[in-house]
């Protein structure tokens, strides 16, 4: 199992966010740490977790957070759960909070990974998306982390961005193919509602990028990335020399995961409470709210969904195929004892038309996209769960 | 309903003239000259009315004509106010109007008609108003209502004079060989012209200027002359009690407690209960079980007698037994039907499907309880692979599709998907095995797929409408544009005065089913008024056109159209299927095709690229669920070989567009 702390504050609204954050003048830290060491307790004996092969601070931005809150939670993963000595421990990092004391103060908290919000190389693309920091800023903060993190820094990349062309993209991308370390994630921008960004595009104030131009920035990034030597292991995201991230992936792979801190959300069997089944979990929201409730009953869990076998297969397949890996039959076999991968789609229906038609797998490995097929995994997945449905 | 106040409103026995100051109630409106007859009030109104002591030559039978909204169902309403029909209220608005679309629209669909009783220089009269349908697409039922009339009043708005309707309802008038009352209506208002009005009128219709009345009917201003003028200048009808029964079915309704009511016009002999008729049409016969007059309520006499006006009710079942036209007679003494009778053909269909299709048999049932009132309505069940089980409907024209849709939609609260209405076409065929197939040569066709190819075909016909057009002059050049862009031919051009011009144009029906009226209403600024006449079949070179996804034909794509219309219908089809059907993930030709021949093309590239970037934490959840929501659609797509289309993408494209 992973663990996921939140962190919900930041200090500015990017144009481009909707993720539930918090932009608040003062931020009483050692309440909120003490919250999430408490949460994380509790979750912990409620899952009966015994073994934590990750933990992923994400936000909100968590490197606003001191080092010492962020070593506060490992302690108290470390004294619920095992946290083995290699177990990759990440953090988010804005490059506008990653000087090097920091980080090293990071370091020594327990974080072994980083990864960067770096967005854009570029200051107007940087300033239209509501980001606090330049490029030059995003560089030195990639070169701060590589020499602490060495071989676990990672940076995310946006594209698709209003008035954004396929040159400027990859011209971007080149910069930060001569910037980074191992891993990187790309991901497409996406117009959330509620976001500035979107109500200009909407507004007709800013252009929508067209899909065409999407498809290429995409196609683009993999040729490019696939010939610097990186392994496109999942939908956006990229590592070489091995340095996928074990966080993500066990998210892809459907394995229990613990939500911690306003907004989190988790997927895990409640055994300590005398559960039997996967749960959705999601945590109170609003973060002072959040607070009173895990202060009154040591968590603060809104809503726990039980997902039946069928939801929990198709959160599998939803998942797993955006891995360059896929389904293995043991995954599966894992969620669904009696009846096999070959068995729910070897036979002829959707999925076989899919595999003829070049977009599926399905072999001794298990069930995968092939290369042009990963680009369009949402317009199989709905033919998928038409076939499973039925089964 | 509307009328549900006044059913309390009996009319007592009406035997002689009622001397004038009779106190028991006093007249409803203060009368000047001639004093409408008193009216006396009974509670439980079980007596019946004696009609026999209003002999023909006390009997006028008329009717109003009038474009919408130049106050046809205002000057109705003085009319049975002073003649004490109706109390005189406030709330006298449209009385004859029941349905509420009738109302909100201004205009009438179901014709409502009223006998009035009117005393003038001693003598009682009996003025049987007949109302008409107010729009050309009930012209037959317009012009069965004038067969039983002796005259009309012809109001025209002494602001908008003249418009296309007026002329057209007073040919009908004209060539019925009836009296014409000119009134001009409406003088009270700031802009009111009467005096050009009736220069108008002069001009067009040949009628000397005194003989125009002019009238405010919303503030009662010279009514009463119009009352006097109905009785000198309309004859009485020519007809005798004595003869052999003899009585047009002028209109039908349903209820549902007493079966089909019938208004019947009495060209001769008498009727009572208990008498055995025979419908001329249809052979059946039937037992009178009660006849009666309308004020406007039904209102039961002993009996109807020869040039009287009134209703029937025999037991029929169905408004389809009492069909507008049909004669009636006494069973045994058969009589020449009257003239004129044709069963109603449809000229516009639509497709009609519930939005959801679990709404389908509430849909019907509203359907069913609908066409019990409106007989011209055809309905046939009809199924489409994209939008499901549903219904073709012909209706007489666009307006009453219009009104039917919207009746459907108040008064059972039902929304449809209403398709782009479509034309019956004929293809005379050459073929002898067709010929032998269909048991003719001569066929309509109202579904593409039964359109007869081109080889076994000796030519096709296409339903065509003379329009009269009657607009302010400045607008002539785009209204001439926008005709001849309709494929029709201008048969005349007139000025009716220096700023009004009336067209007259030959035009293919289905160039006008669409949205010609709303052009033309909005090139014109609303100053321009239309109507047409049904002219017959023309000659015309159609064809069928098939829309093909990848090849495959879509069935419920394929229209029949004129040749030169077919590239420009063919690109408009392809360009906005392009717009609706979602990107998949192969390339879609999607072209329109006649025969063989492609005439047009779009293609909807593939999709290169459809995942969405981000798939941690929180969004698993919502994005499960648009899946799921993406895995319902994909079963209810139409799939036309390998593309799926989804439903929506044909409701776009076959829907009426009303909101251009």
């Amino acid at each position: 199992s992973t663990l996921c702390p939140q962190w919900p504050y930041c200090r500015k609204r990017c144009s481009y966010c909707n993720f539930n954050k918090y932009v608040v003048p003062a931020v009483d830290e050692a309440a909120v740490r003490a919250c999430l060491v408490r949460e994380a307790r509790t979750l912990l004996r409620l899952s009966q977790v015994q073994s934590i092969t990750s933990v992923f601070f994400g936000g909100g931005t968590p490197s606003l957070a001191s080092p010492g809150t962020i070593a506060a939670v490992l302690e108290a993963v470390a004294g619920a759960a095992h946290l083995p000595t290699g177990a990759e421990v990440t953090l988010e990092a804005n490059p506008s909070s990653t000087s090097t004391p920091r980080l090293a103060g990071f370091r020594a908290a327990g974080v072994n990974r980083l990864s960067i919000g770096v967005q854009s190389l570029d200051d107007v693309e940087l300033q239209l998306l509501g980001r606090e920091h330049t490029a030059a800023e995003a560089r030195g903060a990639v070169e701060a982390a590589r020499d602490l993190f060495p071989g676990r820094t990672s940076l995310d990349l946006l594209f698709g961005l209003p008035g954004q062309s396929r040159d400027a993209w990859a011209q971007g991308l080149e910069a930060a193919l001569g910037l980074c370390d191992d891993h990187i994630s790309l991901y497409q921008l996406t117009l959330e509602q509620g976001t500035a960004l979107a109500a200009q595009v909407w507004g007709g104030t800013l252009p929508t990028p067209p899909q065409d131009l999407l498809a290429d920035m995409y196609l683009t990034a993999r040729a490019m990335l696939v010939a610097a030597g990186f392994r496109h292991y999942e939908v956006s995201n990229f590592a070489r020399k091995g340095a996928l991230s074990t966080h993500n992936l066990s998210y892809w792979r459907a394995e229990q995961y613990i939500g911690v801190g306003p907004g989190a959300h988790g997927r895990f069997v409640p055994w300590g409470e005398g559960g039997h089944s996967r749960e959705a979990r999601v945590q109170t929201l609003e973060p002072v709210t959040w607070m009173r409730e895990v202060q009154s009953q040591g968590h603060g869990t809104r809503k726990r969904v039980v997902l039946s076998p069928l939801e929990q297969l198709e959160e599998v397949l939803a998942l797993g195929l955006r891995t360059d890996e896929g389904i293995t039959h043991e995954l599966w076999g894992h969620f669904s004892p009696h009846l096999s991968l070959q068995a729910a789609f070897g036979a002829p229906g959707e999925a076989k038309a899919l595999q003829q038609q070049g977009w599926l797998v399905l072999d001794g490995g298990g069930l995968r996209c092939t290369w042009e097929g990963l680009a369009l995994l949402d317009s199989l997945l709905p033919d998928l769960l038409c076939q499973l449905q039925r089964r | 309903m509307a009328l549900a106040g006044r059913t309390a409103m009996w009319w007592a026995r009406l035997r002689s003239p009622c001397p004038a100051a009779a106190p028991r109630c006093p007249p409803p409106w203060p009368l000047a000259g001639p004093v409408a007859c008193q009216r006396l009030y009974s509670s439980r109104g079980k007596e019946k009315l004696d009609m026999s002591t209003y002999p023909v030559e006390n009997i006028r039978n008329f009717s109003i004509i009038a474009h919408v909204d130049h106050g046809k169902s205002t000057l109705a309403d003085r009319l049975l106010e002073i003649t004490g029909t109706i109390a005189k209220t406030d709330r006298n608005k449209q009385v004859l109007d029941k349905l509420q679309v009738e109302r909100e629209r201004g205009i009438t669909v179901k014709a409502q008609s009223a006998s009035l009783f009117y005393n003038h220089e001693g003598v009682n009269y009996l003025l049987n108003l007949i109302d008409t349908p107010g729009h050309v697409d009930f012209s037959y039922e317009v012009s069965r209502s004038l067969s039983a009339c002796q005259g009309v009043i012809l109001v025209v708005d002494a602001n908008e004079g003249i418009q296309a309707q007026t002329v057209a309802n007073f040919y009908l008038a004209f060539e019925a060989q009836l009296a014409i009352i000119p009134v001009v209506n409406k003088i009270d208002l700031k802009n009111a012209d009467p005096e050009r009005v009736e220069k108008q009128i002069e001009k067009l219709f040949d009628i000397p200027i005194d003989e125009c009345v002019r009238i405010s009917a919303k503030q009662g201003t010279n009514v009463e002359k119009v009352l006097q003028k109905i009785i000198e200048k309309i004859p009485p009808p020519q007809c005798h009690t004595a003869d052999p029964l003899k009585a047009l079915v002028f209109d039908s309704t349903f209820d549902h407690y007493r079966g089909v009511i019938a208004n019947i016009a009495l060209f001769g002999g008498e009727i009572q209960k208990g008498h055995k008729i025979v419908s001329a049409h249809t052979r059946k016969r039937y037992e009178v079980n009660e006849v009666g007059i309308l004020t406007p309520n039904e209102q039961p006499t002993h009996k109807l007698y020869a040039g009287q006006v009134g209703y029937l009710i025999a037991g029929m079942k169905e408004v389809t037994e009492a069909q507008i036209g049909d004669t009636l007679f006494l069973y045994k003494q058969p009589v020449e039907p009257l003239p004129g009778f044709k069963s109603v053909k449809p000229m516009v269909f639509a497709g009609m499907y519930p939005v959801d299709q679990t709404e389908y048999n509430n849909l019907k049932s509203a359907l069913e309880r609908l066409t019990l009132n409106d007989s011209s309505v055809t309905v046939h069940r009809d199924s489409s692979l994209a939008l499901g089980a549903g219904w073709r409907l012909g209706f007489l024209g666009l307006l009453h599709m219009e009104v039917f849709n919207q009746r459907l939609e108040q008064e059972y609260n039902m929304s449809v998907i209403l398709t782009a209405p479509t034309v019956p076409y004929k293809a005379i065929l050459s073929s002898a095995k067709l010929i032998k197939e269909y048991g003719k040569a001569e066929i309509t066709i109202i579904n593409p797929a039964q359109f007869p190819d081109k080889l076994s075909v000796s030519e096709y016909l296409e339903p065509t409408v003379l329009g009269t057009i009657v607009t302010p002059h400045e607008y002539i050049g785009k209204i001439i544009a926008l005709c001849q862009d309709c494929r029709a031919v201008q048969k005349d051009m007139l000025y009716i005065d220096e700023r009004r011009v009336m067209l007259k144009y030959l035009f293919p029906l289905n160039e006008i089913v669409v949205d010609f009226y709303d052009t033309l209403k909005s090139l014109s600024s609303g100053y321009a008024s239309f109507d047409y006449e049904d002219a017959g079949y023309q000659t015309a070179d159609l064809i069928k056109m098939d829309i093909l996804l990848n090849g495959n034909p879509v069935e419920e794509l394929a229209t029949i159209i004129h040749n030169d219309k077919a590239y420009a219908t063919g690109k408009f089809l392809c360009e906005r299927l392009k717009d609706t059907i979602p990107r998949q993930l192969f390339e879609i030709a999607i072209q329109a095709a006649i025969g063989k021949k492609i005439i047009a093309r779009e293609t909807l590239k593939a999709y290169r690229k459809n995942v969405v970037a981000k798939c941690y934490g929180g969004d698993i959840t919502r994005r499960m669920k648009l899946l799921k929501r993406q895995a319902e659609g994909k079963k209810l797509m139409r799939k036309i070989g390998n593309v799926e289309v989804p439903r929506d993408a044909f409701i776009r494209v076959l829907k009426r567009q009303t909101d251009k």
